[in-house]
């Protein structure tokens, strides 16, 4: 665990990406921090690779057998793609949310529990049952569900679900948190509701998150970043990217203007 | 879209659209029609086949018992040591002589004793056996009756018909005969029977008469082409030409001694014809069977006119013979004895034991409980039933495991490579290869080559599991497949290992399908027959199996045999063996659907 | 107009900006028109002329009220970004410099009945009136036009010559200071006339804000710190 910076504020780093589907390449040199308990945003038109640079994060890339990562991402200090490292291992510190809730056809509680489960974060069924309180607890779900644990997590209703899909993701007590579009199968109470999750659970975790709606990145995040055709082409503070963006190719986007 | 120049009307109110609208309507409907009209068409198919094997199967599910009084004071107080070697034989063959002390003949003796089933012994040993202690108590040891007295008591073999009459007869003793004379003509009805018999019998000679004449005009014209052929002065073998015409004249003159004999058949024949009313004639084999019933005797008639009946006593009178009889029955067998296996003396004893209460309908437990046998009345489906299952099982223990794991494999881990596409094509084969190849393989490679025996559940059960595989890897990698993606990619980032994912998330949500799969490999293995009687699975099992070591039969082979034995009995039990197994695959369907929809429940 | 290349791709946006800009236009041209009539009625003592400035300005209001409508609008259903959201918010602060130089005309307009005809005050004043007008509403063409064509260095001109503006007050309110010494009968003349001048002065520096907002609108800073920071280098070097 050498190179370990712990006084650092930037939490992951991406070095010169390039990511290739087969011959076809998705991300061009990438240079991107993302800082310590702070939310990033990432905005870009579809197919810009935003999606892409957030799944190497997590290396939820290496599912897909044609895809190749060049390049080096590292998390406090460590390159995640070394030889070395144990990717179970990697995905219990940076967690995931995905685009439309998936929660896993199993009771409420099960759903919570199974990431401490496997990676043996409990040792007795009160520890586990603690972690599940609390998780559920920060995700601001318990009130509404704690009556009905083992009812099937796909009774809920959409927003619910993608709330348990966050209580899930930080039972494991990730360091960071990865949202892909998380509001975007959600009505705008719902997504509100989440919006004000991600800045309360701002303290405890770094979140990155994928967004269409630059409003939402508006509202949520401290840094955006700006991606076009796999290029990354502002990084930086998320007031001035949207009052005033430096890049006319950014300045384009977000005032919805074509090329 | 609006049309521009007129407002009121759109692309879809116009009426254009309407007809084109109406048109889709009639298509539809007509598709709809035929739909339900292939259903309908299957389900009449369907409820036909059911409805015959139901009604054919049926009646084999009872079976008529004979409790008899057995004499059984040589055996009190015996033990059981001396039980088991006691003559059960005799027993029955004493009991049932003792109903008909008139039966006196040999050959009628040994006829009597057909009445009972030639197992009966063996059964009424080992219900004594059953009981050792109780051997002074008077029990009713039922035994079962013959296959064809069982089938008569059914009404298979015939059918009959009484009329009651009043007529006065005298009755006379004529030799072994009795002989009953009327003042009227009552018997016009059968003397028209046995005329129209008599009749037909004279129609056969003239046809056996007129092929006659044509063989003759046949040698006449072969003898015909020898002269020519001597006359023509050809190089021919003389001799042989003339040993040949002589053997032809010689045909023709037996022919024609043949045709004068047909001749003169045939014109007795005739005249008998006319004269049954006044003379009276033969009532044969041929005939419906004729029966008179007075007093307590039946006479089996053989001669009759129009006002005179003689025939023999099956059963005997009373007392003396009577001289006159007023109130009797007459009694039409309608099938001729001679088309029958049943004769008229057994129809009579059997009646008779019905009469005194000996005989009973009971639940054919026999068919329930036992093995394989020659005789019908002793054949059952329980060895079948229970080979099946235990093939059964072997079958489901070898190929879901594996099948679930060979599909788990190649869908979740495998690489992509050619390698993995030629396993996937040539799975998809197998899945088409001829059930008849896989026991070709099994006969090869367990029988001989590792050297198993023959005509067990084992080697046939791996043999169908050889043929199962395949189904069921299919169907569990199109379940596998099935699974949305996005239950992997949760599992997967929330930090759980390819294994973890899979057997926690993924395979649950697909056992379902794979479930189905299995129930319909499992339901065609059930009914394969090709392929085990490859492996040796025709022997003849009257033991039941204890284990699947040991010989046994299933079901579709049981049936298969069945069907090839000659017996009418044997027509019943292998309708009733297919409703078992008709019955045995959707108790099997049920179980199966049943767990898969707890397992569905759940998730 | 809006600046290079095309244009929104929801063209009824683009539309309601360039209205937008059309409007400011508008406003600004009638303001224009308001101060040189006022000051023309002053100078001839047309009191036909100031009623008529003093009613047309409630158009004056009326448009202010209808650009800030559509800019409030505008915010609410468009969520304006980055240039497109200064803007909008400029035009408003714009609209509302603009309306204040027309109450300027007016206040202007108002007084000429005070100013009894009678002794004439000297050319040069008049001269030097003239020549106030003329610098102010080149301040405020200036500006409108910086504003209209995001010219920055229009805009910082236009701070620049401010003080140009202040002095020619400094004078006239000098000289009407002494004709008040010279004659006291002069007084009343004199302070209506101050007041006048005041006002313009004051409309000069409503287009000062007027040339800041161009300069926020296109560079998203603010021109008199970016010129605080420029002055400190100038004295520093």
């Amino acid at each position: 665990m050498s190179n370990k910076n712990i006084n650092s504020t930037i939490k992951m780093r991406g070095k010169n990406v390039d990511v290739f589907y087969g011959d076809k390449q998705a991300l061009f040199g990438v240079d991107l921090d993302i800082e310590k308990n702070q939310v990033t945003s990432l905005i870009g038109p579809s197919g810009c690779g935003k999606s892409t640079f957030l799944r190497c994060l997590n290396r939820m890339n290496d599912t897909i057998d044609i895809c190749k990562v060049k390049g080096e991402i590292t998390l406090d200090g460590q390159n995640i793609y070394d030889k070395d490292i144990d990717v179970v291992e990697l995905r219990a510190r940076v967690g995931m949310v995905f685009q439309k809730p998936n929660p896993f056809p199993k009771s409420i509680y099960e759903n919570v529990a199974y990431g401490p489960k496997i990676h043996g974060m409990a040792n007795s069924k009160e520890e586990l049952d603690k972690i599940v309180l609390k998780s559920l607890k920060r995700a601001g779900l318990f009130d509404e569900v704690k009556d009905r644990l083992d009812d099937a997590g796909t009774s809920l209703s959409g927003g619910q679900q993608q709330r348990l899909c966050i209580a899930r993701a930080i039972a494991t007590r990730p360091e960071i948190l990865l949202m892909d579009e998380p509001c975007s199968a959600l009505d705008p109470i719902a997504t509100a509701i989440i919006e004000e999750l991600i800045d309360e659970l701002r303290e405890k975790f770094t979140i990155v998150i994928v967004t269409h709606s630059m409003q939402q990145a508006a509202r949520v995040s401290q840094k955006t970043a700006f991606f076009h055709l796999g290029k990354l082409i502002e990084e930086g503070a998320t007031e001035e990217i949207f009052t005033n963006p430096i890049n006319k190719k950014t300045q384009d986007y977000i005032m919805g203007r074509i090329g | 879209m609006i049309d521009k120049d007129n407002f009121e009307i759109s692309e879809h109110t116009s009426d254009a659209a309407r007809i084109r609208l109406r048109k889709r309507y009639k298509s539809e409907r007509i598709f709809k029609l035929l739909g339900q009209g292939a259903i309908f068409f299957s389900i009449g198919f369907l409820v036909l086949l059911l409805s015959t094997i139901t009604y054919k199967g049926l009646p084999a599910f009872s079976y008529h018992f004979v409790s008899l009084p057995y004499d059984m004071s040589e055996l009190k107080n015996s033990d059981e040591a001396m039980l088991k070697k006691a003559n059960y034989d005799s027993l029955v063959r004493t009991a049932i002589r003792s109903q008909f002390p008139q039966v006196t003949a040999r050959k009628d003796k040994k006829l009597l004793s057909s009445l009972l089933s030639s197992g009966s012994p063996v059964v009424l040993r080992n219900q004594v056996l059953k009981n050792p202690k109780n051997i002074n108590e008077p029990i009713n040891y039922e035994i079962p009756i013959s296959d064809f007295a069982d089938l008569y008591l059914k009404g298979q073999i015939t059918s009959d018909s009484f009329e009651n009459k009043t007529d006065i007869g005298e009755i006379n003793k004529v030799k072994d005969n009795i002989s009953i004379t009327f003042e009227n003509d009552i018997f016009v009805n059968i003397v028209t029977l046995v005329t129209k018999r008599i009749q037909s019998e004279a129609l056969a000679k003239h046809e056996t008469i007129a092929g006659a004449q044509r063989s003759l005009e046949k040698t006449i014209l072969d003898i015909k082409h020898i002269n020519n052929q001597l006359l023509s002065g050809n190089d021919v073998d003389i001799e042989r030409l003339n040993k040949e015409k002589l053997h032809l004249e010689n045909k023709i003159l037996s022919l024609n001694v043949q045709i004068a004999d047909l001749r003169v058949e045939a014109s007795d024949l005739v005249i008998r014809s006319t004269l049954v009313g006044s003379n009276g004639d033969k009532i044969t084999s041929e005939d419906p069977s004729i029966l008179i019933y007075f007093d307590q005797s039946i006479i089996k008639a053989n001669f009759v006119s129009s006002n005179k009946i003689t025939g023999e006593l099956l059963m005997p009178f009373a007392g003396d013979i009577p001289q006159k009889m007023d109130k009797w029955q007459l009694r039409y067998i309608d099938t001729a004895e001679a088309n029958r296996k049943f004769s008229d003396q057994e129809i009579i004893w059997t009646e008779h034991l019905v009469e005194k209460g000996f005989v009973a309908k009971k639940f054919n437990w026999i068919f329930a409980t036992k093995g394989a046998s020659r005789e019908p009345e002793m054949a059952g489906i329980w060895g079948a039933v229970v080979g099946s299952f235990l093939t059964i099982s072997i079958t489901l223990a070898l190929a879901f495991p594996l099948g679930v794991a060979a599909a788990v494999y190649l869908e979740e881990f495998a690489p992509k490579n050619r390698i993995t596409t030629i396993i996937e094509v040539n799975i998809n084969n197998l899945a088409a290869v001829p059930s008849i190849v896989f026991g070709l393989l099994g006969l090869a490679v367990f029988l001989n080559f590792f050297g198993f025996d023959r005509s067990i559940p084992l080697v046939g059960g791996m043999v169908l599991a050889l043929m199962t595989l395949p189904v069921i890897i299919i169907a569990s990698r199109v379940s596998l497949r099935a699974v949305p993606p996005s239950i992997r990619e949760a599992a997967l980032g929330i930090g759980a290992s390819k294994m973890q994912t899979v057997f926690h998330h993924v395979l649950p949500l697909a056992l379902p399908g794979i479930m189905t799969g299995a129930i319909i490999g499992m339901a065609r293995a059930l009914g394969e027959t090709a392929p085990l009687l490859m492996i040796g699975m025709v022997a003849f099992v009257v033991d039941i199996p204890g284990g699947v070591g040991d010989p046994a039969t299933v079901l579709p082979v049981q049936i298969f045999m069945w069907a090839d034995f000659p017996e009418p009995a044997f027509e019943q039990r292998t309708s009733a063996a297919i409703l078992v197994l008709l019955v045995f695959l959707i108790l099997m369907n049920a179980f199966a659907v049943f767990l898969r929809k707890r397992f569905e429940r759940r998730w | 107009m809006s600046d290079t290349g095309s244009g929104h791709i929801v063209s009824s946006y683009e539309e309601e900006l360039v209205d937008l800009a059309s409007s400011i236009s508008l406003m600004g041209g009638m303001v224009e028109d308001a101060i040189s009539q006022s000051i023309d009625a002053l100078l001839s003592h047309d009191k036909k002329k100031a009623k008529i400035i003093v009613k047309n300005d409630r158009l004056v209001g009326d448009m202010q009220l209808k650009i800030d409508e559509n800019a409030v609008s505008m915010i609410a259903r468009r969520q304006p970004m980055a240039s497109d959201l200064r803007l909008i918010i400029s035009s408003i602060h714009v609209a509302n410099d603009l309306e204040r130089i027309g109450d300027m005309a007016k206040n202007i307009s108002r007084r000429i009945k005070h100013i009894k005809g009678g002794e004439e005050l000297s050319p040069t004043f008049y001269n030097g009136v003239r020549h106030m007008t003329d610098l102010t509403l080149l301040q405020i063409k200036t500006s409108l036009d910086a504003f209209a064509s995001r010219d920055t260095k229009a805009a910082i001109a236009v701070c620049e010559r401010d003080d140009e503006v202040d002095a020619l007050y400094v004078s006239i309110f000098r000289e009407l200071l002494t004709y008040m010494m010279e004659d006291p009968r002069n007084i009343t003349q004199c302070t209506n006339l101050l007041f006048c001048a005041k006002n313009l002065e004051r409309a000069g520096d409503h287009a000062t804000n007027i040339a800041e907002a161009a300069y926020y609108l296109e560079t998203g800073k603010n021109l008199q710190s970016v010129l605080e920071e420029m002055n400190e280098q100038d004295l520093e070097e």
